[in-house]
């Protein structure tokens, strides 16, 4: 033998390591919500797809200029950008011109994310961030809700037929409303107007089973989260049809994709699984909260967004049994890059 | 069967070629290199002179609370001077040269009587065999069992496999039954207990057949218990807990539980120092992986250099860029092939492909896999982020004196963290913080 033609490395153990990495799981989570998607081109056209491009493009082209210019290895790779792009495409109406989600990008990567010091640091969710951003700056461009079976032109959306979702219909008590211009097994398969990739609970659900078989995510979270906001959307329901008021709350809206897509991102949730329990939980409340009393329809989205700030001091008191002081972001420590 | 409920991972599945091939001899090596035992990291001065002739099982080290050092073959001794180990460390060690007689040294030879001897005259035999285990290779068995005896209640021989890709404990078991029951019985009369648990995987059913027919045909005191283990519960303290349900105490090792865990080859040392007076020289290592061509069980002779192996083994694909002494989850990576095998190595690995899956910018996700697969119930992202802050106290408030080693966290860490790395080193400082 000649070992001496071998280019043998050194390095610790181990020396295998699963396949499973942060690529893998990111390329899981688009492939999980792929099913959404396609259910979102069948009901508004093509439209909702070239939102996710230009999206998920857009997140992808702000993750590496900026870590170009700030000289940092290049993390586009990982696909965390294009999952947060694809992510908030689908929770912004299907109208919603490109401009603004292409800021929603900017606003998600540079400031959520990578300003924070990137993947793993940032303390919450880009795309729920930049949703809210973009809910609070346009509100009235991020309530336009096309009409199912609509086809939705690529530019422009002046003359689309609109109809009011679910989730305003039952915020605004309406149950006979809803009754009349949806059928539950419509909800379930997403014949509704309402956002991009949330219309769809039956493929929503279909792709966060997906994503607990492969165990990209725990089960932990979304359990918790769903059934927190059943219980109590049944024991407080408006009107006297419990069970028909707890399932349309459940299939409207963006409680599932926030369920199963949103508030299980590893990055801003808790490790341990009580922690995860609670969280889901709380995100489950705040989502009900918000739904019955906030000043829009939709709540769960910033009932997650709220819940990232508690997961990791839920994590400190978990995992160590004491509280850190928090750990500062890296903004202070712009000049040079690291590494 | 008894199940596992904690921790652990089920270990990327590559490299199990070996596991049903037999044990073959492997052919002479010319040269073997003993290193003799350390004491605090100075080498002990060994028992023979460069030009000495030594015969196969000739005692050439010895020296208090240290493992004996035997040579494995005949020869002259053709030098004491430094040698590379698989640590990558040079060595003082004893350099034989084959003279492929195999002349047995006289002192070998089988006791009077082995089925009557006393628990003392058995220690004494163990003791001059020079065993050790791989999980405290400076600690000869014959301590571990002295100190255990009277305190345990439960006596295992571990033979499952210690790593992903190892199957010498799986052929030790098909192949030489006699010589795990035998070590059976000497444990058992050591220890003063009816009868002996093996512990296998469930997948080795073949082996769990074949070491049950035998202990009805021999009347062995054993017991063979099969597990559902995930990686690294067969580690000795995670397989007390799968087999009696014990947790062995912060800090504590098995005695405190009640059990007394042997690994497979060294329990079949036991029966062949007891019973034939033979001392530890060969061992049976596993030579596989996807750099090598035919991946084989080989038994060879302590201290032969890794180059012998893989030529045994149709050498080494030419892509190889990494072998390793030992399993793939705690293995050494080598850089020279002179370096010998040493008593407790179990496998020979070359890896072409792309195994290590490491990334130049490692960075944690925050998932918690870590936290799930530990097998200690210790949370390896907490003690890293410690670690990485250089936090003493904290690391060794968070147990980090607990972690085995087992390299679980950090194989499923999909940001690829070195965190085993990481650790190892924090416990290391944490160790020396305490000396």
């Amino acid at each position: 033998m000649s070992d001496n033609r071998l280019n043998l490395t050194g390095s610790s153990a181990p020396h295998i390591r699963t396949p499973d990495g942060t690529r893998q799981m990111m390329a899981s989570v688009l492939t999980a919500l792929l099913p959404a998607l396609g259910f979102a081109v069948y009901n508004f056209g093509p439209r909702p797809a070239v939102n996710v491009l230009v999206s998920a493009g857009g997140c992808c082209a702000c993750e590496l200029l900026f870590r170009l210019v700030r000289r940092q290895d290049m993390t586009v790779g990982d696909l965390s950008a294009a999952v947060t792009g694809m992510l908030l495409a689908l929770s912004c109406p299907v109208t919603a011109p490109y401009w603004l989600l292409l800021l929603g990008d900017v606003f998600a990567i540079v400031v959520v994310k990578q300003l924070f010091g990137g993947l793993g640091r940032n303390l919450i969710n880009p795309a729920l961030a930049a949703r809210a951003l973009l809910t609070l700056l346009r509100p009235g461009d991020m309530t336009v809700w096309a009409a199912p079976h609509t086809a939705v032109p690529l530019w422009g959306a002046a003359d689309v037929a609109t109809r009011p979702t679910p989730l305003e219909l039952l915020r605004a008590n309406d149950l006979a409303g809803l009754r009349e211009l949806y059928s539950l097994p419509e909800l379930l398969v997403g014949l509704t107007s309402g956002t991009a990739g949330g219309v769809s609970a039956l493929l929503l659900l279909a792709g966060g089973l997906f994503l607990m078989g492969r165990r990209t995510i725990s089960w932990r979270i979304p359990a918790a989260f769903l059934g927190t906001a059943a219980l109590l959307a049944f024991v407080f329901a408006w009107g006297n049809n419990r069970t028909e008021w707890m399932l349309c709350q459940l299939l409207s809206g963006g409680l599932l994709l926030a369920a199963f897509f949103m508030a299980t991102d590893p990055v801003t949730s808790p490790i341990s699984p009580a922690g995860q329990l609670l969280y889901g939980a709380g995100c489950g409340f705040l989502t009900i909260l918000l739904r019955y009393y906030g000043a829009f329809a939709e709540g769960a989205g910033l009932a997650v967004l709220l819940m990232n700030l508690l997961a990791r001091p839920l994590d400190e008191y978990l995992l160590t049994g004491h509280i850190d002081k928090p750990e500062l972001p890296r903004i202070a420590r712009m000049t040079g890059g690291k590494k | 069967m008894k199940y596992s409920l904690f921790g652990g991972l089920h270990a990327p599945r590559q490299g199990n070629a070996a596991f049903t091939k037999p044990i073959e001899p492997l052919p002479p090596p010319p040269q073997v290199v003993l290193p003799a035992p350390l004491r605090d990291g100075v080498p002990c001065r060994p028992g023979v002179r460069a030009g000495d002739y030594v015969t196969v099982g000739q005692k050439i080290a010895e020296a208090d609370g240290l493992p004996a050092v035997h040579t494995p073959i005949a020869g002259r001794v053709s030098a004491i001077a430094p040698r590379v180990q698989p640590s990558g460390t040079s060595l003082l060690s004893v350099v034989v040269d084959n003279d492929f007689s195999d002349a047995l040294c006289p002192a070998v030879r089988p006791p009077k009587n082995p089925g009557r001897l006393t628990a003392r005259q058995m220690l004494s035999l163990i003791r001059s065999a020079g065993i050790t285990e791989s999980n405290a290779p400076l600690l000869p068995i014959h301590e571990k069992i002295a100190a255990g005896i009277g305190r345990a209640d439960t006596v295992i021989i571990n033979a499952c496999e210690s790593e992903p890709c190892l199957a010498a404990n799986n052929r030790l078991a098909l192949e030489r039954p006699e010589e795990l029951l035998g070590g059976a019985g000497v444990l058992a009369r050591l220890y003063g207990v009816d009868r002996v648990h093996i512990a296998l995987e469930r997948e080795k059913r073949e082996a769990a057949q074949v070491l049950r027919a035998k202990i009805q045909e021999l009347k062995a005191p054993a017991v063979v218990d099969t597990l559902s283990l995930r990686y690294p519960q067969s580690a000795e303290k995670p397989l007390c807990r799968a087999l009696t349900g014990r947790r062995v105490p912060p800090g504590a090792s098995t005695a405190a539980i009640g059990c007394a865990v042997v690994e497979a080859p060294a329990a079949a040392a036991l029966y062949e120092a007891v019973f034939y007076g033979r001392p530890l020289t060969h061992r049976v290592v596993t030579v596989t992986g996807s750099g090598i061509r035919e991946p084989r069980n080989l038994l060879c002779p302590v201290g032969t250099p890794i180059r012998c192996l893989l030529d045994a083994c149709g050498g080494v694909d030419p892509k190889t860029f990494k072998i390793l002494l030992g399993g793939p989850m705690t293995g050494l990576a080598q850089y020279d092939m002179d370096a010998p095998v040493d008593r407790n190595a179990a496998a020979v690995l070359a890896f072409c492909a792309d195994e290590e899956r490491s990334s130049a910018h490692p960075r944690c996700i925050r998932c918690g896999r870590c936290v799930s697969v530990c097998p200690m119930g210790l949370r390896p992202v907490v003690l890293y982020r410690y670690a990485q802050a250089g936090q003493m106290d904290r690391l060794a408030q968070a147990r980090l004196a607990d972690c085995i080693e087992c390299g679980a966290c950090a194989c499923v860490c999909p940001g690829r963290t070195p965190l085993l790395q990481s650790l190892r080193a924090a416990k290391q400082k944490l160790g020396r913080a305490e000396a």
